[in-house]
């Protein structure tokens, strides 16, 4: 699809329509994020799924932290909220449990939601909440101008831990499996159509989804730790990534070591009631007289 | 009727359907009642992680097109002045109710403070304008609660219902009026129709009420924790940034005079006031009586807005009178805005918190001031 368009006292330009232009606010483009960032490839993954979720468009909703990946919902043509830093799941839950017919993403960074707001995280995984929830993993606080968080590995250089790092990563879906998700996937910005899969899925799945995506950070993370350019963290992806859907979820942290693996897959995908559903049928009791 | 289970009942009288709590003393009866209450008229009260967790999802609420609110108390109120910023730029009506103890930090859980009242008003960064409501009695926290639900949405900004350990936890006489005869303001909701010019902005800053865009409905607009523009886009450009405040600041500031809320006791041929709001005004009134008895000419003015501040009210009884004089449970609060305004000298009389202000140092200040 073309359209044509002529500025006053200009030429005539030829203006490309992609084919998710409807999902996005196109006026607000082009985006913020760096060359060589994977948070576009989810992005893309995310309005391709949408677009085959069968949900109308106006029945989703994105609720975004701080952050890089903060300004994802934004640039969605969509009921979107830029909240404030680690409380996109909290916000979420309200819109959530308030409107349970709604299909609620939130897509954040690792920061965000892992360090800042961890203790949201692990607790919307243990209630179950009918909620998509992406990280985007970059292992830095890259808008910050890099410096280390909950997902950084063991010692890896940022800012604020030149001399390497000293803490031990969240292995985050092994945490997401063991407080409750219904389902935990991890992929990275390489595996572009098992992200929008995933996504699909996540949006059919009836209780918490989690899905972390591995994503090059070239100026502030890949620039210390040996991927200075976007290709060099792909090559890693392609040459270390180990599918393995069924993998002891103990041992899948990630080292980014040259000679480590990095285990990605749809990990968990489990029935467990919803805590919308849970509490639909808490109202029903309560309207039926039951109670202390 | 206790206070605290009082409010409860004021919130589901204003329409509140969502309550998300974290258990604090001495608020906690109104979680504990409004888990029971809320579900049984189709709501929702659901227990978050943290205070940071219950405001955000109160925001969410609101924005899905519920009434929300939450109740707390100090270290909460702490946690919750993140998302109450983020409320306050979001336009999101929103009611929290604060029953104060005493502070800093855990403080006397089981006894009374008014430490917070500055906090309601400077504790979220950034400028923002507040409003806050002061109950001093039962009766009053029911009739504020709803108040402050009307304010909420007729304002689009979160609301404060300062009470106190003593009105949250005393019990008195609780008339509940018909319902027929309560003045209840509902949301003015957003136009969804993207293509007519009937699409509203989602943060139009031509006017001071804006209808709201409901999460859902079609309306598809960008709500920002940035700075942001009337399309709800992020802008670093000073004069969006100017916009979006003077539209903050004047949505509030240019309609005080709907916000105050005030009484005058034996003010008309006083001498000397009291200036006193929430469970100290109690205490005031009987030295106020205390000292008519005495022969001093005393008064009363009750604060039950504190915020915005009713600076005019102020003035003008300080114009009738030769002092003024504030009894707190603090070290001097609400104190300083007095002072700001008034045209006669100003003492105060403090205490500390874990009891309420002898009325017999008010009468003390009242002697000192005639």
């Amino acid at each position: 699809m073309a359209t044509t368009g002529a500025p006053v006292g200009g030429p005539a330009i030829k203006v490309e329509r992609h084919a998710r232009d409807e999902i996005l606010r196109v006026e607000r483009l082009p985006h913020i994020w760096c060359p060589g960032c994977g948070i576009g490839i989810v992005l893309d993954a995310y309005t391709r799924a949408l677009a085959k979720s069968g949900i109308p468009q106006d029945k989703h909703i994105a609720v975004s932290g701080i952050g890089c990946t903060g300004r994802f919902a934004g640039y969605l043509d969509m009921d979107s909220y830029h909240t404030t830093h680690g409380r996109a799941i909290p916000f979420a839950t309200g819109i959530a449990v308030v409107k349970p017919d709604l299909e609620v993403t939130v897509i954040a960074g690792d920061g965000d939601l892992s360090t800042i707001g961890g203790n949201h995280l692990i607790h919307a995984a243990r209630r179950n909440v009918d909620l998509n929830v992406i990280m985007v993993n970059n292992f830095n606080y890259g808008m910050t101008g890099g410096q280390h968080g909950a997902t950084t590995p063991t010692g890896a250089k940022t800012h604020t831990s030149p001399y390497g790092n000293v803490e031990a990563p969240f292995n985050v879906p092994y945490l997401m499996a063991a407080a409750g998700a219904s389902f935990v996937a991890r992929w990275t910005a390489l595996h572009v159509t098992q992200i929008y899969k995933a996504i699909r899925r996540m949006m059919e799945v009836e209780g918490f989804a989690f899905l972390e995506v591995i994503s090059p950070c070239p100026p502030t993370f890949g620039e210390f730790n040996g991927f200075p350019d976007a290709l060099d963290e792909m090559k890693y992806f392609r040459d270390m990534s180990v599918v393995d859907h069924n993998a002891d979820l103990r041992d899948i942290s990630i080292s980014m070591r040259p000679d480590d693996r990095l285990v990605v897959g749809n990990f968990v995908d489990r029935r467990r009631a919803s805590y919308q559903e849970l509490l639909g049928e808490l109202k029903a009791k309560a309207a039926g007289g039951a109670g202390k | 009727m206790m206070g605290n289970f009082a409010c409860v009942e004021a919130a589901l009288v204003a329409g509140c359907r969502f309550y998300a709590g974290y258990p604090i003393t001495p608020s906690s009866e109104i979680f504990e009642r409004a888990c029971t209450r809320f579900p049984q008229l189709g709501g929702y009260a659901i227990e978050m992680e943290d205070e940071l967790g219950s405001m955000a999802a109160l925001i969410g609420a609101s924005y899905a097109g519920s009434k929300a609110m939450t109740a707390t108390s100090g270290p909460g109120f702490s946690l919750m002045m993140e998302n109450i910023g983020l409320a306050f730029i979001l336009e999101t009506p929103s009611v929290i109710v604060n029953v104060q103890r005493g502070g800093p930090s855990t403080g006397i859980p089981t006894l009374v403070g008014q430490g917070d009242m500055m906090q309601s008003r400077w504790g979220s960064h950034g400028d923002l304008e507040t409003i806050a409501y002061c109950p001093s009695s039962v009766q009053e926290f029911f009739d504020l609660t709803i108040q402050a639900f009307n304010t909420a949405e007729r304002f689009r900004t979160p609301v404060f219902v300062m009470a106190d350990q003593v009105v949250g936890m005393m019990s008195e006489r609780l008339r509940v009026p018909p319902l027929e005869e309560v003045e209840i303001v509902e949301r003015q909701v957003a136009h969804p129709d993207r293509s007519a010019a009937l699409h509203d902005l989602p943060f139009d800053y031509s006017k001071d009420f804006l209808p709201m865009q409901i999460a859902g409905t079609g309306c598809r607009v960008n709500i920002e924790s940035l700075t942001h523009d009337p399309k709800g886009y992020p802008s670093t450009d000073y004069s969006v940034s100017q916009k979006m405040i003077d539209h903050l600041l004047g949505k509030i500031r240019n309609h005080t005079s709907e916000i105050w809320k005030w009484e005058e006791t034996f003010l008309d041929d006083a001498e000397v006031a009291v200036v006193a709001y929430g469970s100290t005004a109690r205490s005031a009134l009987s030295a106020v009586k205390k000292a008519r008895s005495m022969g001093i000419k005393a008064g009363l003015l009750r604060l039950i807005t504190v915020w915005p501040f009713p600076d005019e009210v102020i003035e003008n009884v300080s114009r009738k009178v030769n002092a003024l004089v504030v009894p707190e449970v603090n070290y001097g609060q609400v104190v300083h805005p007095v002072r700001e305004n008034a045209k006669c000298p100003v003492s105060s009389v403090n205490c500390a918190p874990g009891t309420l202000v002898d009325p017999r140092s008010i009468v003390d200040a009242l002697e000192l001031a005639t």
